[in-house]
């Protein structure tokens, strides 16, 4: 082996904030993933608060139902997207051949989409408001509380579900035949409490539910973290899951090599 | 010690896919600074060695040293000393080359110089495109380009030249030179056997997961195989052949014969098998199998 004198490592930290800050400047090179990522639960913000403008207990539900779509946008639909294009084009294979420690690389891939997830949220407090004149959210603890669970499980389960994927072209069809019924089945644009019976059942199964009741309570009805507790449980549940899944199916090289 | 070791050492490689034995008994070395091609049909099982050598894949047996290391622990420090050009070019495409270069410089411990690097591959002018304007052949040039930021003592390049025109593969082929006499151990797979004989110092060539045959392109596959072939245009215009070990003493026969009855011999030549007569002769039945 070499004599030379040992030539220090870079830090998996360093690494972490150098991927982080390249998938930021990637993200903001590609206006369409941009758009759909920052400016369609803005759109949708805009269009439901406009219509129903002069109903405060309708908009009590939309804020947070829109805040809760757009964690899930950012984080379980973009990294089910992404993985799978960067698995399809050899990108993560190409990493894996580099020095980057995988969870450095996977750490700035996830920071990436976390920021999403914060610009969302920040998006959608001030149009509420400023636009609709919803109030300032009760208890930003509680909120940077749900956003953190939120971010964490629906990535791990945007991860896992990216190993279901078979090809980038059958991506979005994938991501979509979840993404569009978990939003309208969880409440995103209406009470849940008004729902079919059947419907409300398969609403308590669901992650997005626990995380908007969460958002709620943080951003608008002002309930305390310990009245919470049942749905933290399922997130909790939800994000254990996928982060089993995660990490056992994770593959660097394209399906059946 | 450190300067007899070599770059590689494969002994008894084995890999199996559940019955399937993709490798079976794979041994070879390759010396520090030598470029080394690993030629074979396709299934034969040369990615599958060059991917347990790069680190992607665990073997089911054997053992395998790349730099004095294990890459099936895939060590980060063989990963700094080591780099790869995949058969896909994967890039960013919305960052520039320069970008690119910058980032996968960042990773490692002694990168080479971003500027360098592109004209090393021949990329000026092209600092400030973003990938995805490239052509075909400039992207390949930037995969190489990222294999080498790291500044790698060991190479590993599957087919570099495959969709290449004549143009760009001689440009190829003047890097991967240059890349030699800059000390750089190459492990070259290639379809194209005059790219293996124009770049390669030895050749392994592979069948059915175990090395045929091994050594220079020149001297490939043993005596048997250089025996030289004297060939002409009999008086009929047929070409015929005679394969001898003693070619002097066999054209002083023929041509004796042909003055004695004056007669010409067209097209009168001595020749030494190619290495792709070599390769056609030891890889023939695994074609004839697959067919």
């Amino acid at each position: 082996m070499k004599v030379s004198e040992p030539i220090p490592q870079k830090s998996s930290l360093v690494l972490a904030w150098r991927q982080y800050r390249l998938e930021r400047k990637i993200f903001w090179r590609n206006p369409s993933a941009a758009f759909f990522n920052l400016m369609l639960p803005l759109l949708l913000l805009l269009l439901f608060g406009a219509v129903f403008s002069g109903n405060k207990t309708y908009l009590r539900v939309i804020v947070p139902g829109i805040a809760g779509m757009g964690v899930m946008a950012s984080t379980f639909s973009a990294l089910a997207f992404n993985l799978t294009f960067l698995r399809e084009q050899g990108v993560l294979k190409r990493v894996r051949g580099t020095p980057m420690p995988a969870a450095s690389y996977l750490g700035g891939l996830l920071g990436n989409a976390v920021t999403n997830a914060c610009i969302q949220i920040i998006v959608v407090i001030f149009v509420a408001r400023f636009a609709f004149g919803v109030g300032w959210p009760h208890n930003w603890l509680e909120l940077g509380f749900f956003l953190a669970v939120g971010v964490t499980t629906f990535g791990a389960l945007g991860v896992a579900f990216s190993h279901v994927i078979p090809s980038f072209d059958a991506a979005p069809a994938y991501v979509n035949a979840v993404f569009l019924p978990v939003i309208f089945i969880s409440g995103v644009f209406y009470d849940t409490k008004g729902a079919p019976s059947f419907l409300r059942e398969i609403a308590q199964i669901l992650p997005l539910t626990h995380l908007i009741d969460g958002l709620s309570a943080a951003m608008v009805t002002g309930q305390a973290m310990s009245s919470q507790w049942g749905s933290i449980a399922v997130l909790a549940v939800w994000g254990l899951i996928g982060g089993f899944f995660a990490v056992r199916g994770f593959s660097w090289d394209e399906r059946g090599n | 010690m450190s300067t007899i070791q070599p770059a590689i050492r494969v002994t008894d490689l084995k890999k199996s896919y559940g019955s399937h034995e993709a490798v079976s008994g794979l041994s070879f070395e390759v010396a520090k600074g030598e470029v080394f091609g690993l030629l074979g049909p396709n299934g034969a099982g040369k990615t599958t060695t060059v991917e347990i050598l790069e680190g992607y894949r665990a073997r089911t047996a054997g053992e395998v040293e790349v730099l004095g290391l294990d890459p099936g622990k895939r060590p980060r420090e063989l990963r700094e000393q080591v780099g790869i050009v995949l058969q896909s070019s994967a890039l960013y495409v919305n960052l520039t080359v320069r970008e690119a270069l910058s980032h996968f410089a960042s990773l490692y411990p002694t990168p080479r110089d971003v500027e360098e690097t592109i004209a090393l591959v021949g990329l000026e002018g092209k600092e400030d495109s973003r990938s995805r304007t490239l052509s075909g052949g400039q992207q390949r040039r930037l995969d190489l380009a990222l294999a080498l930021i790291g500044d790698p003592e060991l190479l590993f390049l599957d087919e570099p030249t495959t969709g290449f025109d004549p143009q760009a593969r001689r440009a190829a082929w003047e890097t991967i030179r240059s890349l030699r006499a800059l000390g750089t151990t190459i492990v070259l797979t290639t379809h194209y056997l005059d790219e293996a004989q124009a770049l390669a110092d030895r050749v392994a060539i592979i069948k059915d997961g175990k090395v045929v045959a091994e050594g220079t392109p020149e001297d490939i596959g043993g005596a048997k195989a250089h025996r030289s072939r004297v060939s002409w245009r009999d008086e009929h215009g047929a070409l015929q052949s005679v394969d001898t070990d003693m070619p002097t003493k066999l054209l002083n026969e023929l041509t004796g014969e042909a003055l004695a009855a004056g007669r010409e011999m067209a097209d009168l030549k001595v020749s030494r098998p190619s290495l792709e007569d070599v390769y056609l002769d030891l890889t023939s039945e695994t074609v004839d199998e697959s067919v």
